[in-house]
């Protein structure tokens, strides 16, 4: 689980260019939206992208990305319970 | 009705040499080893916000500082209007989002480079950075794209559309579309160095990009570089035309040759057309101090932009640093300059700016 915490937090400064944040600047429990690290809805996109094309998920209802995409703990947590890939 | 002037009031220029926090050209290096030249970034945290510049390709963030040095510099916060010339427009994410679409088949598609691959990217961006909600408008026309923006900056001043316009030039490499380039014959080929562009004897251009932006307005003021007395575009024009086009030109202008204190020529490099210069400079301009730039900037579609931005600077300074001389012709003051530009022998266009 840690190792996948970590793996998202690199994927998401990646492909988001995050230029000025590190992995160490993400805690697992800050918000991904809004106050924490101020992704925005084309973010969203991207990470459900992201959790399709890396780990085989298909989001079928946009309104669990909302839980989904809450922080970086409950990302690796769906991720690992639904994760085809 | 009296048509308004057109009075360039700032400047600002991101290109392959230091040309912000400069006097001029003090800092220009000849790179005579490289046949694709990359910009001098400036530190673009000092005009964009991380968040707002981590989804901007390059030519879009130098639109941008570009854009913000010449309203610092003509000392004003609001224009009326944003007019953009670029020849590839957003190339870099251009290429980004067809190489997703590839590599992916067509699958798992973000929007991020796609939003911002549009050639009208940079005026938005600068627009919605302004919160200009005037007229926006962005020309694509090949290596008279810039001219195309410029032209339209002066009617909407003239006409009194707009008392002032931001109007610029911009392009950015791509790494495939400079591969092309090369492929076809566009830009030099690799390992034939030195680079020289006055006594080449081989095809194709040293390539290069850049963001030059500059301030119009309809009145004179103390921060004016120059007053842009006319533009003209033609696409098409043989290497013995050349002349009879620029006298005509400037007699239309009431102007002879002997009025030009300097002549600014697009030398790019490219054997094949470089006649169209040389018959200019050999002959009817032959007493005149000709300056090129393309060594400096590069050729790209709006590299004329930047040689607006020099001549520009030529007129406040009063000064030809060595670096852009052709010829050892000088004058003791330089009040009027002609600019004549070409790609590939296409795309001809005429600028004449007045102190």
């Amino acid at each position: 689980m840690e190792a996948l915490k970590e793996e998202l937090k690199n994927k998401i400064i990646t492909t988001l260019n995050l230029e000025d944040i590190a992995i160490e600047d993400i805690a697992d429990n800050d918000p991904l939206f809004g106050d924490g690290l101020g992704l925005d809805s084309i973010d969203a996109l991207e990470l459900i992208v992201i959790l399709d094309k890396d780990y085989g998920i298909k989001l079928v209802d946009p309104k669990e990305g909302k839980t989904i995409f809450q922080s970086i703990e409950s990302m690796a947590a769906y991720i690992s319970a639904n994760r085809t890939k | 009705m009296q048509l308004k002037k057109t009075y360039i009031n700032g400047i600002g220029c991101i290109s392959t040499q230091k040309t912000f926090d400069t006097v001029f050209l003090e800092e220009a290096v000849h790179n005579h080893d490289e046949n694709v030249l990359k910009i001098v970034p400036p530190i673009y945290k000092d005009f964009i916000s991380p968040a707002a510049a981590r989804r901007m390709a390059k030519g879009v963030k130098n639109g941008i500082v570009a854009s913000a040095i010449a309203m610092k510099d003509a000392n004003i916060e609001n224009v009326d209007a944003i007019i953009t010339g670029t020849g590839l427009g957003c190339i870099e994410d251009s290429e980004k989002f067809l190489k997703n679409i590839l590599d992916n088949n067509e699958e798992f598609l973000t929007p991020t480079s796609f939003i911002q691959s549009t050639h009208n990217t940079v005026g938005a961006q600068i627009a919605l950075l302004q919160q200009c909600k005037g007229y926006n408008f962005t020309y694509v026309n090949g290596a008279v794209s810039f001219e195309s923006a410029l032209i339209d900056a002066k009617m909407q001043i003239e006409e009194d559309e707009a008392q002032s316009v931001l109007v610029g030039g911009v392009d950015e490499n791509g790494d495939y579309t400079t591969a092309l380039f090369k492929l076809s014959g566009r830009i030099k080929p690799d390992n034939q160095q030195p680079y020289n562009l006055l006594d080449s004897d081989t095809s194709g251009a040293v390539y290069g990009e850049g963001a030059s932006f500059f301030v119009l307005e309809n009145e004179r003021k103390k921060t004016t570089y120059a007053e842009i007395l006319d533009v003209t575009i033609l696409n098409t024009l043989e290497e013995n035309e050349v002349e009879a086009e620029t006298l005509s030109f400037l007699k239309a202008n009431n102007l002879e040759i002997s009025d030009i204190d300097a002549l600014v020529l697009g030398f790019d490099g490219n054997v094949d057309f470089e006649n169209y210069y040389r018959n200019l400079g050999e002959n009817s301009f032959a007493n005149t101090p000709q300056l090129y730039y393309k060594h400096l900037s590069g050729e790209y579609d709006t590299a004329s932009a930047f040689a607006l931005w020099m001549a520009a600077k030529v007129l406040k300074t009063q000064e030809i640093p060595e670096i852009i001389k052709v010829n050892s012709v000088e004058k003791l003051a330089y009040k009027t300059i002609l600019l004549y530009n070409q790609l590939n022998g296409k795309n001809h266009s005429f600028t004449l700016i007045s102190k």
